[in-house]
């Protein structure tokens, strides 16, 4: 009997705690948008540490018709781990623009810094970086399509679980905080195990399908960091589409901030 | 040191053997960069011209090629820019230059550039007060923004608290002008055979400049000086015998500038200034104005970009000077198509004489990887003798060009 009643005791308080922990569990559960920024958070801490890398890439743009054009482009970039990321952008074909360069400085809360560097006239020029939703070079990419992943550059939305391309999904809406960002909003489809977009889809001001991201070619570098080679993006509203290859990444070259400078932009090659 | 503008035939080849020198003793190597251009352009005139030389319509022909090799893991690099051009009508606008033959040595925290180079200063779009540097290639296009290569050594020390950049230039590049053949040209011959220079070592002056530029947040911030023979001469009237004709006079100078641009939003506020002092006067001069972009007007994919600058110059001799007090609109149209077509309004309307303006369209788009079209017009307009417009006012133009890239 006593056993019995230390027993039960026992079992009790355990089954209290077991209960507390259950309800404790379901009184604190996440919010969807405290889900969405975790996830968003953990995307960008399993990004850290990449240092720099230098890109061959080639964009082929088509028109409703299927007519290609191609543009070449190198692109370096610096991650700056206490503030944002830093690109350089030079393109080399179509011929008429090779030599001329794009530098970036990504910032999470303030607008972008940005210059171009035009060759034939030695000039470097700031450009204004709220023009963000434009084109870049005549693509269906926006200049913010191509900048650094920020955490502080939207608010997000955990949506539901799927399974895309066989692979789990989180799916999350992410809301750009800046108000001359182009879209509305953003849904990222991010895989559950790597925690790497697959898809985006973009919305416009007037909240319909704009864009769709398809990310793919996956490989990993430094046993860490997930690229994508392949990225196609449809723009859903006028039949054109921008396919980006990456043919040739490589990591920790060691650029440094003086590699990303305007002194840098003029020397850029 | 040889003159490097020659006029007239005789130097492409030489310019060749140049090019195929430097090409030659670098082919060992394979990794020499060649690009370039090739161009031709048709001009019309609107109206009959001012003067029995002049013709309606001119044809011409220009090159320019880019050779290039970087070694010691790119610390190093030499690049080569020769150009020519062949005019049909007028001989002073046939002309070859080197617009770059530079090393260039990039050391940990600075930059050394030794040969005949380009340099740009500034931010405003209208007029390049600050920009000193290389002379005007004036003879190229009306808008002056074409230069001629300047021999320098020039040291930049790149620091966070900005890049300073040390010029010593041992050299002087005169101006080049239309001849009596070259249409738009001023009233009277320009005896560019015959300058006159201030200093008694005449183009063999040492010229020196310093320069600091730094980007703190929203600002650019810039300032220069510049000590040496002006590059912008004084027209002096000489009459002789037969004809009378202009020649310039270069006097020293000492030039202190200042550029700025802020980032406003959507809104780019750009000012230069600049006090000059030279032996025939002390002046000063100063553009301001904004340019304000909107991208993706009217639900399209274009942006329209909108340009005012106000132009102020203090001098009394007003020649070469349209910009004592006039006033700069345009407006910008970027397509952001496949083909990059960008067109480009402006009007310069002077403040002090109502019938005094001149305006420009600038047009150009891709046909190809390889081609590319581009428009030029330029009006002039001025019932007023003392306005330097007034010269041209019988030489609106519409040029297309064919512009082939490799």
């Amino acid at each position: 009997m006593k056993i019995n009643q230390m027993h039960i005791k026992r079992l009790s308080i355990v089954f209290t705690l077991l209960t507390l922990c259950t309800i404790g569990k379901e009184g604190f559960a996440q919010s969807p948008q405290e889900k969405g920024l975790e996830i968003a958070k953990e995307r960008k801490l399993r990004d850290r540490g990449w240092g720099d890398s230098v890109a061959e890439l080639t964009m082929v743009l088509r028109n409703s018709q299927g007519q290609e054009t191609e543009r070449a482009m190198r692109l370096q970039g610096l991650e700056v781990l206490d503030g944002g990321d830093k690109s350089l952008t030079i393109f080399d074909e179509p011929k008429d623009v090779k030599g001329t360069a794009f530098l970036n400085f990504s910032h999470a809360k303030k607008p972008d810094e940005q210059w171009i560097y035009l060759p034939a006239l030695k000039r470097v020029k700031r450009i204004a970086s709220r023009n963000k939703s434009g084109p870049f070079m005549g693509s269906e990419f926006a200049y913010e399509d191509m900048t650094a992943f920020e955490v502080e550059k939207y608010t997000f939305k955990y949506i539901a679980d799927e399974t895309y391309q066989n692979r789990k999904m989180f799916v999350v809406e992410q809301t750009p905080v800046d108000e001359f960002s182009g879209y509305a909003r953003q849904k990222v489809w991010i895989d559950q195990e790597r925690y790497i977009p697959y898809k985006i889809e973009y919305y416009d001001k007037k909240n319909s399908l704009l864009k769709t991201l398809e990310l793919d070619e996956y490989t990993l570098y430094l046993d860490k960091y997930w690229r994508a080679l392949r990225t196609e993006m449809f723009n859903e509203q006028n039949g054109k589409s921008t396919e980006l290859i990456t043919h040739e990444i490589e990591f920790k070259t060691g650029l440094e901030d003086g590699d990303f400078d305007k002194n840098s932009l003029k020397r850029a090659r | 040191m040889t003159r490097i503008v020659s006029k007239g035939q005789g130097n492409p080849a030489t310019f060749a053997l140049l090019a195929l020198m430097f090409v030659g003793a670098n082919s060992a190597a394979s990794d020499i960069e060649v690009r370039g251009s090739a161009v031709i352009e048709q001009r019309y005139f609107l109206q009959d011209a001012l003067y029995e030389e002049q013709s309606r319509a001119n044809f011409s022909v220009y090159g320019e090629a880019e050779i290039y090799k970087a070694f010691n893991d790119g610390d190093d690099s030499i690049s080569f820019k020769p150009f020519y051009r062949i005019d049909q009508n007028d001989d002073e606008r046939t002309h070859a230059d080197i617009r770059e033959l530079i090393w260039l040595h990039v050391g940990d925290s600075w930059e050394m550039r030794t040969g005949v180079g380009k340099v740009f200063w500034g931010q405003t779009e209208s007029l390049h007060l600050v920009d000193v540097i290389n002379q005007t290639d004036s003879i190229e296009a009306i808008d002056g923004e074409d230069k001629l290569g300047q021999p320098m050594v020039n040291l930049s020390l790149i620091k966070d608290w900005g890049t300073t950049s040390i010029f010593v230039l041992p050299y002087f590049r005169e101006r080049t002008f239309a001849g009596v053949d070259g249409r738009p040209r001023f009233a009277l011959n320009v005896d560019t055979d015959n300058p006159i220079f201030e200093s008694s070592d005449e183009e063999n002056n040492i010229d020196w400049a310093a320069r600091w530029q730094h980007s703190i947040g929203n600002w650019e911030i810039g300032l220069s000086y510049f000590d040496g023979t002006s590059r912008e001469p004084i027209l002096v009237p000489e009459f002789n015998d037969e004809s009378t004709a202009l020649r310039p006079y270069y006097p020293q100078m000492q030039q202190a500038g200042v550029d700025i641009l802020a980032v406003m939003g959507s809104w780019l506020i750009k000012f230069e200034g600049i006090s000059r002092n030279t032996t025939a006067e002390d002046y000063r001069a100063l553009v301001g104005g904004f340019e304000y972009t909107t991208v993706g007007v009217f639900d399209s994919q274009f942006d329209l970009g909108w340009l005012m600058e106000y132009q102020y110059d203090g001098r009394d001799n007003t020649l070469l000077t349209p910009s004592q007090n006039d006033l700069m609109l345009g407006t910008r149209i970027v397509y952001n198509d496949i083909d990059g077509t960008e067109i480009l309004f402006g009007i310069v309307q002077d403040l002090d004489e109502s019938n005094s303006r001149s305006g420009f369209i600038e047009a150009s788009s891709r046909i190809s990887d390889n081609w590319k079209w581009r428009l030029d017009a330029w009006f002039f307009s001025s019932d007023t003798p003392e306005e330097p417009i007034y010269q041209y006012r019988r030489d609106d133009f519409v040029q297309l060009s064919m512009e082939f890239y490799f």
